[in-house]
């Protein structure tokens, strides 16, 4: 065992210590970094414009070409306010909060494989500099696990930035964030068993190495059921519209971040806009088969002028754009949640519905190994899960109707 | 670089945990905690169990101390106690000394005694390597659902107990309503 061999399942870091693989893995952060940092510039200026198409207007178009510097003004100008800190503040919980949200938002991106050559059985292996890697900067045999971990760490960031304010509304929308976000996790975790289950690996390079056609995309192996399950929770879990609850301007002044000026504010922002990028990232990479190419049929589409070791990249990026204008068009077009309806959303709709699709896919797997004929143990479980629904269907009458006796209302 | 790492896990895990017990605020206290679990999750990287690093931040992290802080804010406990006010009555805080030395005696006891046993290992496991990554989650799932099942299940359903438990707890009975 070498002495790092633990950070990562990559050839890179197998065998002795040596100045080329250090120098590698120190360049990648830095890129990962840098890629991390301008993409957020980029996501605040398109989401922007694009919201700003939908509503019929022009959009931020004074900086730069086309507006693109605009969130860098904006940037600059954050910076060089005043930063205030709130008497009845909790000081060093106060200045610690804005960085608890930050550095998860940029760890979660370093499990995202970024490109590679995943055809031909390559595994997406690259050699750079007589080096063989991964076009990723971590690939960690618990791979999304990770993920989940550091999406758990990121509610601290926003409930701590609420207590500490010593405020109320701040306050209110941190215990929101922290109620959402928890109950969403759950949900997030049990579409992503699916995937896993499917996969047969947690490691991100092996889930999308398993992607290799688009049938066998995770979308249409899992069934697009677990898909639609993630991809609410993921909004949930970022906060963002519909499930903006944290945030809402119209009950909360500005949310858990009301107190925050200057740089804690922007980096709160960009924690916001870089979880989004890592989200879209991450759905793209566990169903929709991150930088694989689209392949039907044994031919697999090629971009021309691309040359076959930056194509996946090239892939990666299309497919995660069209997440990112999703997310636009999702907080252009859909009205808020009210609190209840998140809950019940999650809690007795998203967790049981994921639940019940994860063991459909583990029986039809079973069935698989032990060879029972499918035609009856698809229906029959089928039949199981309909049932199980129904009866709690009934509950949630009942519960209802007790509810309505001893006089509750909402 | 082992030793390396351990020392700075364990100086977190020892931070963490006396910053629990000293901090007076329970924020704070609840702050302290997750640097212990941080600290511990470290410790199981260092030793290759990658997936019990990963449940132990997943749940502990970020779900328990969550409810933790959850529970903290919403009774509005969140300052500082008056230390002045014995709140223990007159006879805890000496019995709470004697029990916490006899247990620090125990403890203390089994560490010395088993130096000698700690020798032996038992059968090792397979760690991931390059061609299996998933060698170590396989085998934690093979005693999990294989050989300890019915452990298992069993600690489950004592959760489920305890979940009903604290609803009927927490459920008013009809007669205690005063009608709104």
């Amino acid at each position: 065992m070498s002495a790092v061999s633990f950070l990562a399942i990559d050839p890179l870091l197998e065998g002795d210590f040596l100045w080329t693989p250090l120098l590698i893995v120190l360049v990648k952060v830095l890129v990962v970094f840098v890629v991390g940092l301008v993409a957020t510039m980029l996501m605040v200026w398109f989401e922007r414009k694009a919201i700003a198409g939908m509503q019929n207007r022009v959009g931020p178009n004074k900086a730069g070409p086309f507006g693109l510097l605009q969130t860098l003004a904006d940037g600059i100008k954050l910076f060089f306010k005043e930063d205030l800190l709130p008497e009845r503040a909790d000081k060093f919980v106060f200045r610690l909060a804005p960085y608890l949200s930050f550095v998860p938002a940029f760890l979660a991106f370093a499990i995202i494989p970024l490109g590679g050559d995943f055809r031909d059985g390559n595994g997406g292996l690259v050699t750079w500099f007589g080096q063989t890697t991964r076009v990723q900067l971590a690939d960690p045999p618990v791979g999304v696990l990770f993920a989940l971990a550091i999406s758990s760490i990121a509610v601290y960031g926003i409930m701590l930035a609420g207590w500490s304010s010593g405020s109320k509304y701040p306050l209110l929308g941190s215990v929101r964030a922290s109620a959402q976000m928890v109950s969403y996790e759950a949900s997030l975790g049990l579409s992503l068993a699916a995937v896993i289950l499917v996969c047969g690996t947690l490691s991100t390079s092996g889930i999308v190495n398993a992607q290799s056609s688009l049938g066998s995309w995770n979308l249409v192996a899992t069934g697009v059921v677990p898909f639609l399950i993630f991809l609410v929770s993921a909004t949930a879990e970022l906060n963002r519209p519909p499930f903006d609850l944290v945030e809402a301007e119209q009950e909360l002044v500005g949310g858990f971040n009301t107190e925050y000026s200057s740089i804690r504010f922007a980096l709160f922002f960009l924690a916001e806009f870089m979880n989004t990028i890592t989200m879209s990232a991450l759905i793209v990479t566990l169903f929709f088969g991150g930088p694989q190419p689209i392949t039907i049929g044994g031919t697999s589409l090629d971009i021309p002028l691309v040359p076959n070791g930056l194509e996946g990249t090239v892939w990666l990026l299309l497919k995660v754009l069209v997440f990112l204008y999703i997310y636009v068009w999702f907080r252009g077009t859909l009205p808020r949640f009210r609190y209840d309806q998140l809950m019940d959303l999650g809690w007795k709709f998203l967790i049981p519905a994921s639940l019940g699709w994860f063991m459909l896919l583990a029986g039809q797997r079973l069935a698989d190994d032990r060879e029972w004929d499918q035609w009856i143990v698809m229906p029959l479980s089928l039949a199981v899960i309909t049932l199980a629904f129904a009866m709690m269907q009934l509950a949630f009458r009942a519960s209802d109707r007790n509810r309505e006796a001893e006089g509750v209302q909402f | 670089m082992d030793l390396f790492v351990f020392v700075c896990a364990a100086i977190m895990v020892l931070v963490g945990a006396l910053g629990v017990v000293l901090r007076s605020n329970p924020v704070h206290a609840a702050l302290s905690m997750i640097l212990t679990l941080f600290g511990v999750a470290v410790l199981f990287v260092a030793r290759e169990a990658n997936f019990l690093a990963a449940v132990q931040v997943i749940v502990y992290a970020g779900a328990i101390v969550v409810l933790f802080l959850f529970v903290i804010m919403l009774l509005g406990v969140d300052r500082a106690e008056d230390l002045r006010a014995e709140p223990l009555g007159n006879i805890q805080r000496p019995l709470a000394l004697v029990l916490g030395v006899g247990m620090f005696a125990v403890l203390a006891g089994a560490i010395v005694r088993s130096r000698e046993s700690l020798r032996f290992r038992g059968e090792g496991v397979d760690t991931a390597t390059l061609e299996d990554a998933d060698g170590n989650i396989r085998q934690i799932a093979r005693s999990i659902f294989g050989d300890y099942v019915v452990a298992f299940e069993l600690t489950s359903v004592l959760l489920i107990v305890a979940v009903v438990g604290t609803v009927v707890l927490a459920r008013r009975r009809k007669s205690e309503r005063t009608p709104s």
